[in-house]
Order: C-alpha cells, then structure tokens, then sequence
C-alpha cells in the first residue's frame, strides 16, 4: 500500500488550527471521558501550559514557548472533535 | 571612548562565573507545576529503585538509616533563571545503588503524581546526583518537591524530579515527560541544551 509524504497534511492541518480549541471536544486516553477543552484544568508551569482532564487528572495536552519556538503535544487526547 | 570601553568591560565582571549562558540569578524560588501537588505522607512513602534484576524499596525510616550527605550547589532552570549556592541534605544516588547490579545505561525517574524524566545512571553516580529531603536545613516543602525529590544539578532543573518515588533502570534512553514534549533529552546548561 502506498503512502503520501507529509506535505499532505497541510491542507486538513491548517484547518485543524483555524478553530477555538476551547471549543474542541476531545476524548481522554486514560478515562475516556469526552469534554470540551475549555472545561480541562490548565497549570502554568513555568512558560509551559499542561492541560488535565477535570474527570480524571491525566495529562491530555501540553503547550510549552522556549526561545521564540512552541511544542504542541496532544499525548493523552485519543481524538479531538473539530467545530465546523 | 573609554567610556565605551568600560562599559564592556564592566559588564564581563558583573557576570558571576558560576552562572551559565543564558541564565539571570534569582534570590527567591519560582514554583512551577505541570499538576496538582501531590502530598505524600513520610508514613506512606517508599522509594524504590527496579532493575532488570529485581527491584529495591526503602520505607521513610530506613532511607533516613542511610549515610546522608550535605550538598551545596547552584541549580538552572530552562526558563533561564539560576538559584545559585543552595543547600540540600539527602542520600546519594551511589549509596542507594551500594549492591544493584545493571547492564542498563540509562534510568527514567518516576515521581508521585506521574512525571517522569530520564537521566544517563553515569549521570547520576560519582557524587552528581541524590534523593534529596532537606532545603536551607528546613524539610523540603511539599511546592517543591518535598518529602523527597531528585537533584541533578548539574543538569537543567526540570530533570531533578519532585515527589520522587522511584527510578527504573532501562537499556535505552527514552525520553520523559517534558523530553517528549520540547525539552532536550539531556539538558546539560552549560551547552544551553534546553530544547530539541
Ligand atoms: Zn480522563
């Protein structure tokens, strides 16, 4: 089976980043539990934001800026739902 | 002219030699938290360190049978600020490995609470590294890290576990929590190793 390179995702990315993602619904990796980004609990550690699902705790997302950079993880999100 | 000259020059002997690049001192002592603070009593806490030959576990009372050591260092954290000339008391990492036997190069340690971050074991043994319980001769606070965290401090502060409950040795040098979300595997300050 054949696969595409990378540069196939820049059309569905650039969508995925166009909307409020506190608005997003996303499943928890570890309970399962399916909220809306806004409702999760967000510590500031340092220049980093760590996102836990208010159900459980576990870390669903971290976002952290160092040196005009930014590393987005999605680690305990098992799928996001995007407002369209 | 000389004006110029001395401000250059000035500038150079203003920056203490224990600072590494990139890094300003604080006096006091940021708390930074990826999550809620895990409180940990001294009756409940184990600490344990798992091999691919077996695993160790110390309670409260027999870490503190331990030999303990007195350590005073400088620490830096990777949003650029330096905690210079501090004061620990805490067991080092080579009496606790007294006895264990691996053929792991690397160690990933796990903290209450989940985080986790991996160090090289060479990393951590020769005197560069204890399980420390004591700050300025006060027992470390819960904010940071307290009963007992990790200190490596001759690599970035986020490597030096809070509420550490265990390392685990492993062959490979996988990366943990903020190593696999932006931050440099290794992180040693002195080569500004902060991020990928
Ligand atoms: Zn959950």
């Amino acid at each position: 089976m054949s696969h595409l390179d990378g540069n196939a995702l820049a059309g569905v990315l650039s969508e995925v980043f166009t909307f409020d993602p506190t608005l997003a619904r996303a499943r928890c990796a570890n309970c399962y539990s399916v909220d809306v980004l806004a409702r999760a609990m967000v510590y500031v550690d340092g220049s980093a934001f760590v996102v836990r699902c208010a159900s459980c705790d576990a870390v669903l997302a971290t976002v952290m800026d160092g040196d005009g950079r930014r590393w987005v993880s999605l680690k305990g999100v098992s799928a996001i739902e995007i407002p369209r | 002219m000389s004006f110029i000259t001395r401000g250059f020059s000035g500038r150079s002997h203003d920056r203490d030699p224990r600072l590494p690049p990139g890094q300003t001192e604080v006096s006091d002592w940021p708390v930074l938290s990826a999550g809620p603070t895990p409180r940990v009593d001294t009756e409940e806490w184990e600490f344990s360190i798992r091999t691919e030959n077996g695993a160790h576990t110390w309670t409260w009372d027999q870490f503190m049978a331990l030999k303990i050591d007195d350590v005073s260092t400088d620490i830096h954290c990777v949003t650029h600020w330096s905690k210079l000339g501090t004061s620990w008391r805490g067991v080092s990492i080579d009496t606790l490995f007294e006895g264990i036997e691996t053929s792991h190069d690397f160690v990933m340690a796990h903290s209450y609470g989940g985080y986790t971050t991996n160090v090289p074991l060479d990393e951590l043994l020769n005197g560069q590294a204890w399980i420390a319980f004591e700050f300025d001769g006060e027992p470390l606070e819960a904010e940071h890290g307290g009963p007992a965290r990790l200190i490596v401090p001759h690599l970035y502060f986020w490597k030096s576990a809070k509420w550490v409950r265990g390392l685990v040795t492993m062959p490979n040098d996988d990366p943990g929590f903020w190593e696999q979300s932006g931050y440099h595997i290794h992180g040693d300050p002195w080569k500004e190793e902060r991020y990928w």
